[in-house]
């Protein structure tokens, strides 16, 4: 029975069939991206009712949110591909988490620059040291860490298990660095204008919002199947399937 | 089990005894690094004691980073992590015997070098001690958390920029509790909380970093 | 005793051995030969549990290694190319530390028959550093014997040893093969044994790179 279930995972997570079965799903990913992407950046910029306290500039949440939600959900999505590929030896696992860290790393600059945007209006200043802010950036230091060990270790097997590693280390130590820098936050920073978490939100805020963190889900799905396919093409240069594919050409 | 552990931890303490002139190097950098903010800045009493817990604190963790490529990387270099790896004792153990060690000849005195800096920095004796406290909790889990960086790195051909590109955003909590503690003593008021909050960190430290380094290692003997 | 089942090992890319059997028994000598960069030391340390393979399994008296760690590692020596020998801990010491990540306690006049037998006598309390290289290989030699293992794992054992040196590794082993016990070893100098013996042979296959470029 095990067996069988394991044959079945091992032959689905095989890089060849990866690679056939995600050429088919990448342009629904691509396009839903697009078409959920487009009209929640309509009802955002134009629909949204403008804030009271903060004018038009708030509309930058509408990327700077979810693209913060994104650098922390993709840096789950790489530590616990991460640990699939320890744990289990998969080799499409350990890929996906090498492609992710690029992708993971450019969402979190981007709600950096995003929220020092939005900041310069709202403070007078393009950096503070807002507490998410400071939570992002290290964040953004921790996705640099494991790029950097991913790329000094020449053999492909140890450097994706000790970056995989590093990354699951991360992960445990996100809510405390998240919980120290909230605290403190509060006792240097006194009580600055409530950012973006408002108490109760407008409906016709929400919604944009959440559609466009969906979008940046389905984004992130293609360009992280995109960038596994180049990852397997890449390591798997010498093996048999790939020299196959590219006597097709 | 335990035997495994002393001896590994008294044959570490050894090799450092052998070498006393290393021993110091450390601590000297500490007391440097703090040396330079009176002169960089300004050494009036006000402006010391602002910057002082910030200064002293991350002049131990920087103090801590050059010290932790000694953890693993002479056994590294002359084989002897792969006996350790072949023991059949837990390798955790062996682990946590390293660290100590490593614990024992960097952080234990920095915490007794802490007072001098306390003074050089005009501290009030109440944040003295609680500066003493806060290292006292903090030290330890730099060790066990840089453990986890060396054994990823010490492979690594010019790993030393890299280790502290890892450790580094880790040691972000253990800087902000430690140099808030002795901040907020100076204010005269209690620091209970700070210290618990490096207790508990110090405890989950102990727990899943020796774990974590043990993985980490045999990843690193597996080249 | 020793058992390796369809052990596969990939090194940068390449694949040096795959679906690689054999077994040892109580008492027998088996030389692992190929040329360089064919997997010997890759091969060993998978033995040993310090690589992973990328197939196939080590089996310890019936069990895999992993599971039967404890057992295994108390009766398995292993010696690599790095000397493991602490510059300042004098040459006592420096087998005493390593006597001790094996639990062992042995008493001294024991050690110092050890370190008389490979030609180390009256060098107990002299550091690593004041040794040179082939004697730093003759602790090794001393631990090797002290240290109970019926298994011994040695990769390139003859390393920077003098003929006496050479002779009396190959002495060692033979006593040992009496006694029960085993060694796998590798080595490019030729060792003369005067027991039985048997040999793998790595290497048989091209590298994967080439396989797969050239055929079909």
């Amino acid at each position: 029975m095990f067996k069988s279930i394991w044959r079945w995972i091992q032959r689905f997570s095989s890089p060849k069939y990866f690679y056939e079965m995600s050429a088919k799903l990448i342009p629904w990913f691509a396009v839903s991206a697009l078409v959920i992407g487009v009209y929640g950046l309509y009802l955002g910029l134009f629909v949204a009712p403008t804030d009271y306290q903060q004018g038009e500039s708030y509309r930058i949440i509408f990327i700077h949110v979810p693209a913060a939600w994104m650098s922390l959900f993709i840096y789950m999505v790489m530590a616990i591909s991460a640990g699939i590929g320890i744990i289990w030896q998969i080799r499409l696992a350990d890929m996906v988490a090498a492609a992710s860290a690029p992708i993971g790393a450019s969402f979190a600059f981007l709600a950096l620059v995003t929220g020092s945007l939005w900041g310069k209006p709202m403070w007078g200043a393009y950096w503070v040291w807002d507490a998410r802010l400071t939570s992002e950036l290290i964040l953004l230091f921790l996705y640099f860490g494991y790029m950097a060990l991913q790329s000094a270790i020449d053999d492909q097997r140890s450097a994706d298990k000790a970056s995989g590693l590093l990354a699951i280390v991360g992960v445990v130590n996100i809510p405390i660095i998240h919980y120290s820098v909230e605290w403190w936050n509060t006792l240097h920073q006194g009580a600055t204008v409530a950012k973006f978490d408002k108490p109760s939100m407008h409906i016709d805020m929400l919604i944009p919002l959440l559609l466009m963190a969906v979008a940046f889900k389905l984004f992130y799905a293609a360009i992280v199947l995109i960038r596994t396919r180049n990852e397997a093409l890449y390591r798997d240069r010498n093996r048999r399937w790939v020299r196959e594919l590219i006597e097709k050409l | 089990m335990l035997k495994a552990y002393y001896h590994l931890l008294f044959r570490d303490l050894r090799l450092a005894f052998r070498n006393r002139h290393e021993l110091a190097n450390p601590l000297i950098f500490f007391v440097l690094v703090v040396t330079l903010f009176p002169l960089a800045v300004t050494p009036t009493t006000e402006a010391l004691r602002a910057m002082a817990p910030g200064v002293i604190w991350v002049s131990a963790l920087l103090a801590v980073l050059l010290s932790l490529d000694r953890l693993f990387k002479q056994d590294y270099d002359d084989g002897s992590l792969d006996q350790l790896m072949l023991s059949p004792n837990p390798l955790v153990i062996l682990v946590l015997a390293k660290v100590t060690a490593h614990w024992f000849l960097t952080g234990l005195p920095l915490v007794i070098m802490a007072p001098l800096l306390g003074m050089f920095m005009a501290l009030p004796d109440e944040a003295i001690s609680v500066l003493i406290y806060s290292l006292l909790l903090g030290t330890p889990i730099l060790s066990l958390i840089g453990a986890i960086g060396v054994s990823l790195t010490v492979s690594v051909n010019r790993g030393g920029v890299l280790l502290s590109l890892i450790v580094l955003p880790l040691y972000i909590p253990v800087l902000i509790f430690g140099a808030n503690a002795v901040d907020v003593a100076m204010n005269g008021l209690s620091v209970r909380g700070q210290l618990l909050f490096l207790g508990a960190v110090l405890a989950l430290a102990l727990s899943l970093a020796p774990l974590a380094t043990a993985v980490a290692l045999r990843i690193t003997a597996s080249r | 005793m020793l058992e390796i089942k369809s052990l596969e090992c990939v090194r940068d890319d390449r694949l040096l051995f795959s679906d690689l059997n054999f077994s040892l028994d109580d008492g027998e000598v088996l030389q692992i030969e190929g040329s360089n960069g064919c997997g010997k030391t890759s091969l060993l340390r998978i033995i040993c549990g310090l690589r992973l393979a990328e197939g196939g399994q080590v089996y310890w008296r019936g069990e895999t290694i992993r599971a039967n760690r404890e057992d295994y590692y108390a009766n398995m020596v292993y010696i690599g190319h790095l000397p493991c020998i602490k510059g300042d801990l004098t040459v006592l010491e420096n087998i005493r530390s390593l006597l001790d990540t094996r639990s062992l306690t042995v008493e001294d006049d024991v050690i110092e028959t050890a370190l008389s037998k490979v030609g180390l006598a009256s060098y107990e309390d002299v550091p690593g550093k004041a040794l040179s290289s082939g004697q730093r290989r003759r602790i090794l030699l001393a631990f090797i014997e002290l240290a109970g293992a019926k298994l011994w794992v040695l990769d390139e054992p003859l390393t920077a040893l003098d003929v006496q040196g050479v002779a009396l590794m190959e002495s060692m082993i033979i006593e040992h093969q009496q006694a029960g016990g085993s060694v796998i070893f590798t080595t490019h100098h030729g060792m003369q044994l005067d027991c039985e013996m048997r040999s793998v042979k790595l290497g048989g296959k091209e590298y994967m790179k080439a396989s797969t470029w050239d055929e079909e």
